[in-house]
């Protein structure tokens, strides 16, 4: 049984907006039908102000579908087309409090029924980009197509590579055999053979900190014990400020909570909060940190509870 | 209201004598059977006694042609690699296009190492072509590898004459029958069959254990090597109380043998009969002039499995369906699509699968409540407008990603 939210059960158990809204001036036809997720969205669209007055669902599909979509009608209504055009597939399921990851392309086909709507709103053709595999990596979502378009684009011959381009393998690693066939089949087809590496190699990114690392920053900037507070958090904000778009880039942010003298807490978000690279992205951070001040600084995430004990409530 | 469980080819409740039985094995019968003092004595006894009952439920010439394995999947892999590893000439495997993924799995991998698989193909009821068949026998053949009743639609394959026909070409044949035992007489004395997988689980026996029938004289590569236990054809130690378990279980369906074609194929019908009657557009998948007594595979035209499921659960309803979102696969099940279902049926087929446990209150309840559950979805649908599809489905609705 699939682990939905009480937010997709109650979307599904009592959809809103279904059935076609009857004066519509823009249809989307979306899915595919033999992946068994199809829908029509219908939207009556004030000719004036581009207002979607109303919104209407038609969907045939499984239930994260039929949520996705019922949803996506509650998310457009009152909107302008453009800022309906701002929604985002995550959005949708944010929205949801979350679809597993073998549901998220019901929220792309939310997604892009929007955009077929518009597009018929606004007279326009709309381009078939849309490819999607079988799902290969369950941890973060990625499509076999996905792995092997970034394979052959890059030119990629090992797991870790695909894992650093595409995410698929950072998880529980259940999929590596399956990123070494695709790697094996594209490799075979641009003329090489894929060799695998004898045991799994260390994980770059994540940062294994050690009493040596510590001696060797201290003495080598000894000025910079000499911020103030407001100095180190200037430094701190704008190390974060380059963070951060890759974070985004995931559907996750950083959030500077407190600084208590070589103690920095912050507050993963989005995506952030429970991803199983976590840890490793706030061993990132910690480095970006302590490059940025040149002290040895410990990052620590908290939750919001740990946020009110912090504060002393 | 209490729940109704109709998911009894997905697995089955362990029937509590089978609990009784097997309680002491995990209290003072703890012993290694393979120990010669008096704490394994007793257990190796409960094993003799269990293989025995098993012998007669599968009408096995010797009891010695019984080796206990963990699951069915297990007895499936250990039959097949071993044909291929005892007959290294023979590079050839036949099977069907709508095994279960024990099977089709192992075949895909084998492909990958230089095997040829021959999967042979069924008709719109799920029917094989055995002319086909026979053409495809050849000393290039290692093993055939035939599921005896599918598990999506309880279509019975006449796997005794495909036996035959391959012990006449020379040719190992091996069948899946882990829907099939404890539902349909076996007697494989007198049959052909060289090697058959059962599973525990699906017969009322607990889940981890499960048994390969291995025909005495029949060339054989164990797949775990070790210890000396089952003769040395499946080393590891025993698992001795489920082993009891599935001993009990085995003398209990040999009893509720003639119920099961009797009784549960009449709830069967009714249930069919009812829901087939108060739906408009659903039809009965397979071959239900041929298939087992407690299955029955209806396809709602238009809906979706997953979401008929998850209503019909809200109910307290427990049923499947061969729908692509219930098993996070892109493609709707391999069986619907191998019998040429069109795609706006087999995302909305939902299998019922009955033991000797229903009721005919039950079915009377599931025949009352899945016609509204199915009409709520279809006002949903975008092929559905009022009583009935819309004109020329194919035609008026024909998304594309966009």
């Amino acid at each position: 049984m699939w682990d939905y939210s009480e937010k997709v059960k109650e979307h599904f158990f009592d959809p809103k907006n279904a059935g076609a809204v009857s004066d519509a001036n823009a249809v989307g036809d979306v899915g595919s039908l033999s992946c068994g997720d199809a829908l029509r969205l219908t939207l009556k669209v004030e000719d004036k102000t581009d207002i979607i007055l109303n919104a209407g669902f038609q969907t045939f599909g499984c239930g994260s579908a039929i949520a996705s979509s019922s949803a996506l009608t509650e998310m457009v209504k009152g909107l302008t087309v453009d800022e309906a055009l701002e929604i985002s597939n995550q959005d949708i399921a944010d929205y949801l409090d979350g679809l597993p990851p073998e549901k998220m392309h019901c929220s792309v086909m939310g997604r892009e029924a929007l955009q077929a709507a518009v597009a018929n709103y606004r007279g326009e053709e709309l381009e078939d980009d849309h490819e999607e595999g079988a799902l290969v990596c369950k941890c973060f979502a990625i499509d076999e197509v996905m792995v092997r378009d970034t394979v052959r684009a890059n030119s990629l011959s090992s797991v870790e590579e695909v894992t650093n381009y595409t995410k698929a393998g950072g998880g529980c690693s259940a999929c590596h055999e399956g990123i070494e066939q695709i790697l094996t089949e594209e490799m075979e087809a641009r003329g090489e053979t894929f060799t695998p590496a004898p045991i799994a190699a260390t994980k770059k990114n994540v940062v294994h900190l050690k009493k040596e690392d510590v001696k060797k920053i201290e003495p080598e900037k000894p000025a910079a014990a000499k911020l103030t507070t407001v100095q180190r958090i200037k430094l701190i904000e704008k190390a974060l400020d380059e963070i951060r778009p890759s974070l985004q880039r995931d559907h996750g942010d950083v959030e500077l909570v407190d600084v208590d003298g070589k103690n920095i807490y912050v507050k993963l978000i989005g995506a952030c909060v429970g991803c199983q690279l976590a840890s490793a992205t706030v061993g990132g951070i910690q480095q970006k940190l302590m490059e940025a001040l040149g002290e040895f600084v410990k990052v620590t995430p908290v939750s919001d509870e740990q946020l009110t004990n912090l504060a002393g409530v | 209201m209490n729940d109704i469980y109709l998911d009894n080819n997905a697995t089955t409740m362990v029937d509590p004598a089978v609990v009784d039985e097997m309680l002491p094995f995990f209290s003072e019968q703890f012993g290694n059977p393979s120990s010669i003092h008096s704490f394994g004595n007793k257990v190796g006894l409960a094993i003799k006694k269990a293989r025995k009952t098993i012998q007669t439920l599968l009408g096995a010439e010797y009891d010695s042609e019984i080796i206990f394995t963990s699951c069915g999947t297990e007895s499936d892999s250990t039959a097949i690699l071993s044909a291929l590893r005892a007959q290294p000439e023979r590079k050839e495997i036949i099977t069907t296009e709508v095994e279960h993924p024990a099977i089709l799995t192992l075949c895909e991998n084998l492909e990958t190492q230089g095997f040829v698989v021959h999967y042979l193909k069924v008709d719109e009821k799920g029917r094989l072509d055995l002319n086909a068949y026979q053409r495809l026998l050849s000393d290039k053949v290692a093993i055939v590898s035939v599921m005896w009743a599918n598990n999506e639609t309880g279509t019975i394959f006449p796997v005794e004459k495909m036996a035959e026909m391959a012990q006449n070409a020379g040719i190992m044949f091996h069948t899946d029958a882990v829907q099939a035992v404890g539902k349909l007489p076996v007697n494989l004395k007198d049959s052909c069959i060289h090697m058959l997988s059962l599973s525990g689980h699906k017969l009322h026996a607990p889940k981890g254990i499960g048994v390969l029938y291995l025909k005495r004289g029949t060339r054989f590569r164990p797949l775990l090597r070790g210890g000396h236990q089952e003769r040395g054809r499946r080393a590891g130690t025993e698992n001795a109380a489920a082993i009891v378990g599935l001993g009990k279980a085995a003398q209990l369906a040999l009893e509720h043998m003639a119920f099961e074609n009797s009784h549960v194929s009449a709830l069967r019908d009714k249930l069919q009969e009812g829901i087939l009657k108060a739906v408009p557009c659903s039809f009965v998948t397979g071959d239900p002039d041929n298939r087992l007594p407690n299955t029955a595979n209806i396809a709602f035209e238009y809906i979706e499995g997953e979401a008929i499921l998850l209503l019909m659960n809200k109910f307290g309803i427990a049923a499947s369906s061969g729908s692509a979102c219930t098993s996070g696969s892109l493609e709707p099940s391999h069986v619907m699509k191998a019998m040429g279902i069109p795609y706006t049926a087999a995302h909305g087929t939902v299998r019922f699968s009955l033991s000797r446990y229903n009721t005919e209150e039950e079915i009377d309840k599931v025949i009352e409540a899945v016609p509204p559950i199915v009409a709520k979805l279809r006002k949903l649908s975008p092929y559905w407008e009022g009583d009935g599809p819309v004109e020329e489905p194919e035609k008026s609705f024909a998304p594309v990603y966009a």
